[in-house]
């Protein structure tokens, strides 16, 4: 499947060749307002007439002529200006990707300076998501720090009347035997080079011994404010009293919501109680032209305190939507009906080596099984919230957002303007995970603003959020695969069936199906073209069209492996043990990395074999030779991962141990091992947090969360129901990353996916139970262990 | 009119007695570093000192802190130095961070009243504090250095030798975690919520 970011590339260059007939994508470095400024930029005429010098770099980049994708900036005192286009969610990404322009630029990461930016058609598509950030920016970002650290040589070079050749540059610092320079003296002195894509590309990027930054500790950028409470997120931020001189004061609100998503109409409202809140104002209706807000009021007050307990106190009488009537029990029965008998009508192949069926049925011996995960919540801490006004004729929207241009339509669509009309202000996220790939909570504040005609601040609390949320699709997955009478895995099917977030947020980016002429959402079947080989593969992915009347799927950490997975490693340990195989020596015999296993450079060099790697490894750590010889009701049990797609794979290997208690049907986990290879680090202490995290979430996902839809919404809403792991439910850990310098992939999501099917393996090898259904509930186990 | 004392000013105001503290701190004080999250006393995001006592302000009225001692995470420490923070910032505790000004909070109370803390007290403590990024980890290690540093500025080092390792060991390519093994800790519902209930 085409990466993301490489579909956006293949339609811009669309784009840029229809327009001006040049395609080309050059690096200009001028002076703008004292500082310099290093910008690419996808420009026809203007980047032909730059790099042929019929106009300067600096006019060129002054004019605003070129439009730059991304840019950073070096000031006369030598601070370097970076703009993050990126959403800071935790994974603290300004701190990676400065670190990508500071090692060829040869500067000092202390002299860098952090701006998120408001959204701009110039910056390209914007959005956080996939684990890409880092791998997606390498290549760019790396050339602009070299094309800087060229460009700042030779103008340092010629200030100091020295040989380019006699120089270094080295903390921000041209340096010619005793002589050196500062980059903010050769800035103050004037800047001025142009790159064309050949000449970029024929830049070499330094080999990894001669890096001094990628793989270096350090400290994340944006953690001192988040220490002090000055960190300002989208519910902490308030419109300064100069706007609100001109646009008006900000008027506070919370949504109320209707009984399900679609299809409810306001009937009756009575705001009697309500309005004996002191700040209530009053309760309006929403009217959405998009049809985000299907049966939507606000209630509107003069804080958002009032604005909660008003909205308590309001009686509301919707006629319900169909929609109300969807259970979980109801997608799920879909689910299997899909799976059971996988087509063309519902999906498409993802894999497809030819027909497995008569391989499989005709093996010495087959194994089937059929596995299922139930809705799970984003539940980011800061719930979802958007303040937006207009000012003359702009609409503004402020909130933590990680698809900033799949917001700006959403947005402009329902307040019937272009999207030009629309700019979104980026502050930090508190907790992306996915939630905030969609920009649906942004339509309710607009469409009160618009109706009021003042600024509005909306907040949703808690319950409003679970309710709202885009939750991860239950999923219902049926896998078989035959064995021949030496053990070997001959053919292998697998189906996948659960809602396609890519189908309800953002269809035109569906991918095309292995067989041509169908689409299917790569997103909710990868994990499942594995880099095991297990002989004629194919695999179904199929729309549970069910699952969208009830409510809009979305994109949760590591999307479809979190199910995918489950189904795959705990189907390999299954055919470990019709093999009577030990089931790591087993997955070490179908990583022959070959054929399309082989790898390819540069993302995914090495291919099956680093998986093998990763494996060896895990064994070797956490005493995996001792298996065979535990207490009793303990066991170990292994899963791998390669991320979230075979075009950036992340290698990730974990081993589980467990013990099991019979009589309550708990699991403690005694120790979770991961060693990953996520190639160069460029942020290691950032990229040990994300590991932490994301298997955590995988611990937390396995035992502890998960919820059905039912009666419109999610039947767990808050930290009643729903129970995320807290500390004391902390396994122990140890945790390794491989020495690497092949190319940076993505680490935010790979963690949390392996945990699952690692435990439930572990469970398997402890008391000879195996759960399919997730997540793992103390009562799940307890019954299964009473049946055998 | 509400009275109390907010990081060491007096403040009044003309307030809603019912609306919970953590509005007026956010709302009317513009002191957003306190944080709503779920709105139940639940998860410990809106933690600050009441009185000298770790309190949930997102249930608890304005009322029934008249004439209390507040002490939100803008107002822990004179610049941002209390040793929590420094920890914080050593150990490289926040990810999305939202949860961190209670996590801090709720840690400070805790080294207040059990300077010395072991493993298994310092998870007791914390337990009710959500991090949905699943920082634990750090926030452990962070709260054991802070009560390290403390217990170097109050007691004889020897005293300290018993103290179990080393959570700055962890180098960049390895990381280990191992709170103490049999940790339990009996979270109820009910326990939680009596923090913001007066």
């Amino acid at each position: 499947m085409a990466r993301f970011e490489d579909h956006l590339a293949a339609q811009q260059r669309a784009n840029t060749d229809e327009k001006s007939g040049i395609s080309r994508r050059g690096f200009l470095i001028g002076s703008v307002a004292g500082s310099a400024m290093l910008a690419f930029g996808v420009s026809g005429a203007s980047l032909a007439a730059a790099t042929s010098n019929k106009a300067s770099a600096s006019e060129t980049l002054s004019d605003g002529a070129f439009e730059p994708t991304m840019w950073y900036a070096i000031g006369t005192d030598g601070t370097i200006t970076i703009h993050i286009t990126k959403a800071e969610m935790g994974q603290h990404v300004a701190t990676s990707l400065a670190r990508l322009v500071i090692e060829e630029l040869e500067a000092d990461l202390a002299s860098v300076e952090i701006v998120y930016v408001d959204s701009d058609p110039k910056w390209g598509y914007m959005i956080t998501g996939g684990s890409w950030s880092v791998n997606h920016s390498y290549q760019p970002l790396s050339q602009a720090g070299a094309a800087g650290r060229i460009a700042l040589i030779e103008a340092g070079a010629r200030q100091m009347g020295v040989s380019v050749e006699s120089c270094k540059a080295r903390q921000g610092r041209v340096i010619s035997g005793e002589q050196s320079l500062g980059y903010g003296e050769i800035v103050a002195a004037g800047l001025e080079r142009s790159f064309t894509e050949d000449e970029l590309a024929a830049i070499e990027l330094k080999p990894a011994s001669e890096r001094r930054v990628l793989g270096t500790k350090g400290n994340a950028l944006d953690v001192p404010p988040k220490t002090n409470g000055q960190a300002v997120y989208g519910i902490d931020y308030t419109l300064p009293a100069e706007v609100e001189a001109r646009v008006g004061k900000t008027l506070h609100a919370r949504p109320v919501l209707p009984p399900s998503r679609f299809g409810c109409k306001v009937t009756a409202v009575d705001d009697s109680e309500a309005s004996k809140v002191i700040g209530y104002r009053q309760t309006i209706e929403l009217k959405d032209p998009s049809g985000m807000c299907q049966g939507w009021l606000a209630v509107i007050a003069d804080n958002f305190s009032a604005a909660m307990r008003a909205t308590d106190l309001l009686k509301v009488e919707w006629s319900k939507g169909d929609s109300y009537h969807i259970d979980e029990a109801a997608i799920q029965a879909e689910g299997q009906r899909l799976v059971s008998t996988p087509s063309r009508d519902n999906g498409s192949l993802m894999v497809d080596q030819g027909d497995p069926s008569a391989l499989i049925e005709g093996a010495a011996t087959t194994v089937e099984s059929t596995f299922t995960t139930s809705s799970v919540l984003h539940f980011t801490l800061e719930p979802a919230n958007a303040l937006a006004y207009e000012e003359e004729g702009q609409w503004h929207v402020h909130c933590g957002n990680q698809q900033q241009s799949l917001l700006i339509p959403l947005v402009a669509k329902a307040l019937e303007v272009e999207d030009g009309k629309i700019t979104h202000h980026q502050l930090y996220l508190g907790g992306g995970f996915g939630r905030r790939l969609h920009g649906d909570y942004a339509v309710p504040a607009a469409l009160a603003a618009k109706a009021l005609g003042r600024p509005v601040k909306m907040i949703f609390t808690r319950p409003d959020d679970s309710r709202f949320d885009c939750v991860r699709s239950p999923s219902v997955q049926r896998v078989r695969s035959g064995l021949d009478a030496d053990g070997r895995v001959v053919a292998s099917e697998h189906a996948a069936a659960a809602g396609w977030p890519t189908a309800a947020l953002m269809p035109s980016f569906l991918a095309e199906a292995v067989e041509g002429g169908g689409k299917l959402d790569s997103f909710s079947i990868s994990g499942a073209d594995h880099w095991y080989n297990v002989g004629t593969q194919r695999v179904w992915a199929q729309q549970n069209k069910t699952a969208h009347e009830a409510f809009v799927p979305g994109y949760l950490r590591s999307v479809a492996p979190g199910w995918t997975l489950w189904a795959v490693e705990q189907h390999i340990d299954e055919l470990a043990l019709a093999a009577k195989q030990d089931p790591a020596e087993f997955r070490l015999s179908l990583l022959d990395a070959e054929g399309r296993n082989a790898g390819k450079s540069p993302v995914s060099t090495g291919g099956a074999e680093r998986l093998r790697t990763v494996l060896k490894r895990v064994m070797e750590k956490s005493g995996w030779s001792e298996r065979d010889s535990l207490p009793e009701d303990t066991g170990m049990g292994v899963a791998l991962s390669f991320g979230q797609e075979r075009s950036m794979p992340t290698w990730v290997a974990c081993v589980a141990r467990v013990k099991v208690d019979r009589a309550t049907g708990e699991v403690k986990i005694e120790k979770l091992t991961s060693v990953v290879d996520a190639g160069t680090l460029a942020h290691p202490d950032g990229a040990m947090a994300q590991l932490e995290g994301s298997l955590l979430w995988g611990v937390s996902m396995a035992l502890h969360e998960g919820t059905e839809y039912r009666d419109g919404g999610p039947v767990a809403q808050n930290l009643g129901a729903y129970q995320p792991l807290r500390m004391h439910q902390v396994p122990k850990m140890d945790l390794e990353f491989i020495d690497s310098t092949e190319m940076p992939v993505g680490l935010g999501e790979p963690g949390t996916t392996v945990v699952a099917p690692a435990l439930a393996n572990a469970i398997q090898h402890a008391v000879g139970v195996r759960l399919r259904d997730l997540p793992m509930r103390p009562a799940k186990l307890k019954a299964a262990l009473t049946e055998i | 009119m509400a009275n109390f004392t907010l990081n060491g000013k007096s403040v009044s105001l003309e307030v809603d007695p019912q609306t919970p503290l953590l509005w007026v701190l956010r709302e009317h004080l513009g002191l957003t570093g306190t944080k709503f999250g779920c709105g139940i006393a639940q998860c410990g995001a809106c933690t600050v000192h009441l009185n000298g006592t770790a309190a949930r302000t997102c249930v608890l009225p304005v009322l029934a802190a008249e004439g209390g001692d507040i002490v939100t995470i803008e107002g822990l420490a004179e610049n941002d130095d209390h040793p929590l923070q420094q920890a914080w910032v050593e150990e490289q505790v926040p990810q999305c961070g939202y949860c961190q000004s209670g996590q801090i909070m709720q840690a400070a109370n805790f080294l207040k009243h059990t300077p010395n803390p072991t493993d298994e007290q310092i998870t007791a403590a914390m337990a009710g504090n959500l991090c949905r990024c699943m920082a634990y980890v750090r926030i452990h290690r962070a709260v054991k250095r802070a009560a390290d540093m403390v217990g170097q500025q109050a007691e004889a080092t020897a005293q300290m030798s018993g103290q179990q390792t080393e959570a700055s060991a962890a180098t960049a390519g390895v990381g280990s975690f191992d709170p103490g093994a049999g940790v339990s800790v009996a979270r109820t519902a009910t326990e939680e919520s009596s923090h913001g209930k007066v």
